[in-house]
């Protein structure tokens, strides 16, 4: 199997979630997405790791890594409905009360 | 007894200052005078003992700096040059005493007053009676801080305060000279006591040191050294400038430190230190030449001078000049004898002066005087008697000592004494001048003052007439008297307590010079005395004219303002140095500099710092992903070169300083 290409795609999706954080300035949920996409991403890794090295514990963290992102999102599309309830907006340029 | 000499003023002191109010006004007045007149006697017995039976004393009282080569004991040692001076200060003392019980009656501060004159009497015993430079140093700083305190007396006056700030300083440039000489002294010598330094001075005749980085000889480094802190205390020029303005004491204050005590303490070191100056003619040279000039320059400005005691106090500043050339030409003997005349002279001068002004309610410029001869027959008599003795009027006492410095600095074989027989001739004609200047303004002529002054004017109580009396016959009997004893040829009086090289032994010379260099000091004399009755009797107006032509008011002005010595160093030295106080010292280095650099500066940059890097924090979520990816690569990056040798911490760190410093 060509180990280079699956890497470089897995990276590539990583990357894209990154830019998708920090060059977005409007919607909190793509923000979300985004830490999806990266999650997403990391577990693509591993998998491609565990076939690779042919070692089954890359598929158990992988596994693991599903259940932390499906809490994650659950806990931040909880917090993100309490944002709205309070501010009305999920815009993240409004989300700056706190500064240093 | 010796010790009692010392202390018994001290004692005085002490107790009218510390229990002056529960002694009273008279209590104090009676404790102060009766230390200071016994004290008087002592020294007259010790005097004896010491000058006329020579046997001097030597005692040494106890240790007080001990450590390695330096000891400096508590020492007292009594010989002729200082039993001699202990008449002179404790006499005049004890008179000036005597005449503050009536002088200072109505006065508020007796106590304080007394306390304070005992005080100084106390510092002037310990400085003439010390055995090493170091206790010569207590009295000789001590007799600063009385003149401080006499001066100071009515404190309310802002000129008084001004004067003795003025006498403290300049005296103290002077003393701080005298410390670097002792303390050359004592680097030379490694011993204090006067006779070991001075049985070893003959050592170092030519032997050079380094002073500065240069090389320089040393006897004359620290010769001149001593000399700079006489010329402090004794007022030569250059530091003269204080002791016309101290005369804003009390009269008595000035007599006492003005006449005959404090001012002959430069004097009296330079009397003492005459076995280190012998050694070195340059410094011989020094000391003649500005003592001369000293003598004229104070003479021709006490000759327009209107103030009644400032005229007195020049003509001070002009005999401390001759005694100091005396010691340049290597005369002291002569320049003791000068000392001990002029004390007795100048000391009735001033206290008759005190009389004057006492009579006219604290009058004292001399253009508001005149015709006070019928008003005030005694003090006439007393001032012309102190005159006559001061311009050295044959057969009176200032004439043995004063006519014998001018015939001793002519037969001098150094061209310097030549420089200085002139310049004191010069300023025997000015002396007097001004003295019959003094006499005619005040005491002859038509009266200026008001007619409510003159009418309740009375001559001097009998309390005053006392000293006045001793002093007055002092002032015509004591030159005749001691003058075989203290100058004549061969004496043996003053043992070893004065010292000449053999080369520079000039008494005998003296007496085969010229007829006529000797009939010159006294010519002029006579006809200057003549010429200042004649010129303020017939020629008001003539020196009128003088003074309002262009010439005559440049030449007035210059000199009535004591050849602008002040204001040249008011100009250009005090200004100067305030305002580098101001500017340099304090606003740019202790409020700029260290400041920027120090305490005010560090906190400022920490701040701004911090500012900066709050500011990292906007509040953006964006921003802040961004922060921590960027420092996540920046980790990463950094902890994946491999350079063995170096902790890859120290990389994070100066990563981390690069970064805040392309924030900041």
């Amino acid at each position: 199997m060509n180990l280079i290409s699956y890497i470089t795609l897995s990276t590539s999706i990583f990357i894209i979630g990154i830019w998708g954080i920090f060059l977005n300035r409007k919607n909190i949920i793509i923000m979300l997405m985004s830490i999806e996409l990266m999650l997403l991403s990391i577990n693509l890794n591993f998998i491609i790791f565990s076939i690779y090295l042919d070692d089954i514990v890359g598929q158990v963290f992988s596994l693991f890594i599903l259940t932390v992102a499906a809490a994650e999102s659950a806990i931040g599309l909880a917090i993100l409905t309490v944002l709205y309830n309070v501010r009305g907006t999920v815009a993240v340029e409004f989300i700056n009360l706190m500064k240093g | 007894m010796y010790l009692l000499i010392v202390l018994l003023p001290a004692i005085g002191s002490f107790i009218s200052g510390f229990f002056g109010r529960y002694l009273g006004k008279q209590g104090s007045m009676i404790v102060t005078t009766g230390s200071v007149l016994f004290s008087c006697i002592f020294s007259f017995i010790a005097f004896y003992e010491v000058g006329l039976a020579h046997s001097p004393v030597y005692i040494e009282l106890m240790s007080w700096i001990n450590s390695g080569f330096l000891n400096v004991n508590w020492g007292f040692q009594f010989d002729s040059l200082t039993v001699t001076m202990l008449i002179v200060v404790t006499v005049v003392s004890t008179l000036v005493h005597i005449y503050s019980i009536e002088y200072m009656y109505h006065d508020p501060h007796i106590p304080r007053f007394f306390s304070y004159l005992s005080l100084f009497t106390f510092f002037m015993l310990v400085l003439v009676t010390s055995n090493n430079f170091v206790q010569l140093f207590v009295g000789w700083e001590g007799v600063g801080v009385s003149s401080y305190l006499l001066i100071n007396f009515w404190f309310t006056r802002i000129q008084a305060n001004k004067s003795a700030m003025k006498a403290m300083i300049v005296n103290r440039v002077g003393d701080f000279a005298l410390s670097l000489g002792i303390i050359g002294i004592y680097y030379i010598f490694k011993s204090l006591d006067f006779s070991t330094v001075f049985a070893l001075s003959y050592l170092f005749y030519q032997k050079s040191f380094l002073f500065f980085n240069l090389e320089f000889d040393v006897i004359t480094i620290i010769g001149i050294l001593l000399f700079i802190g006489a010329v402090g205390k004794s007022a030569q020029i250059g530091l003269h400038t204080w002791l016309p303005d101290a005369m804003e004491g009390p009269t008595p204050v000035s007599a006492l430190i003005h006449a005959a005590t404090m001012v002959t303490a430069g004097v009296f070191l330079l009397l003492r230190s005459s076995p280190l100056l012998e050694y070195s003619s340059m410094t011989l040279f020094i000391i003649t030449v500005i003592g001369s000039l000293t003598a004229f320059l104070a003479a021709t400005t006490g000759v327009v001078q209107n103030d009644l005691k400032r005229v007195i106090a020049y003509s001070t500043c002009s005999q401390l000049g001759y005694m100091v050339f005396a010691c340049g030409i290597s005369c002291y003997s002569v320049s003791m004898f000068h000392l001990m005349n002029h004390a007795f002279f100048k000391a009735l001068l001033f206290l008759s002066a005190g009389s004057v002004i006492h009579a006219l309610s604290d009058e004292q410029d001399m253009r508001k005087m005149g015709g006070l001869a019928k008003v005030l027959p005694f003090t006439y008599t007393m001032i012309l008697i102190g005159s006559l003795s001061l311009m050295g009027v044959p057969f009176l006492t200032g004439f043995y000592s004063k006519d014998v410095i001018l015939e001793l600095a002519y037969s001098s074989y150094h061209i310097h004494g030549n420089f200085a027989h002139w310049l004191g001739t010069i300023s025997a004609f000015f002396t007097s001048f001004y003295s019959f200047r003094l006499i005619y303004l005040t005491f002859y002529g038509t009266n200026n003052s008001y007619r409510s002054i003159v009418e309740h004017a009375h001559d001097a109580p009998v309390i005053m007439i006392i000293p006045l009396s001793i002093l007055c016959i002092g002032s015509i009997f004591v030159g005749y008297f001691t003058k075989d004893m203290m100058i004549g040829l061969g004496t043996d009086f003053w043992g070893n307590s004065l010292f000449t090289l053999p080369k520079n032994l000039i008494l005998v010379e003296s007496e085969f010079i010229p007829y006529y260099i000797k009939l010159i000091p006294v010519i002029f004399s006579i006809v200057g005395a003549l010429l200042a009755t004649l010129v303020y009797k017939y020629m008001s107006r003539g020196t009128y004219k003088f003074t309002s032509s262009p010439v005559g008011r440049i030449i007035y002005t210059h000199i009535n303002r004591k050849w602008n010595f002040d204001i040249i160093y008011n100009e250009f030295i005090v200004k100067y140095i305030l305002s580098f106080g101001y500017r340099i010292s304090f606003k740019l280095f202790d409020r700029g500099f260290i400041e920027v650099i120090g305490p005010t500066g560090i906190v400022n940059s920490v701040k701004k710092v911090a500012r900066t890097l709050s500011r990292v924090q906007s509040g953006m979520i964006y921003h802040y992903t961004f922060v921590f990816f960027i420092g996540v690569v920046l980790l990463s990056l950094v902890s994946s070169i491999d350079i063995t040798y170096i902790n890859p911490e120290y990389y994070i760190i100066l990563v981390v300083i690069l970064i805040l410093n392309s924030i900041l």
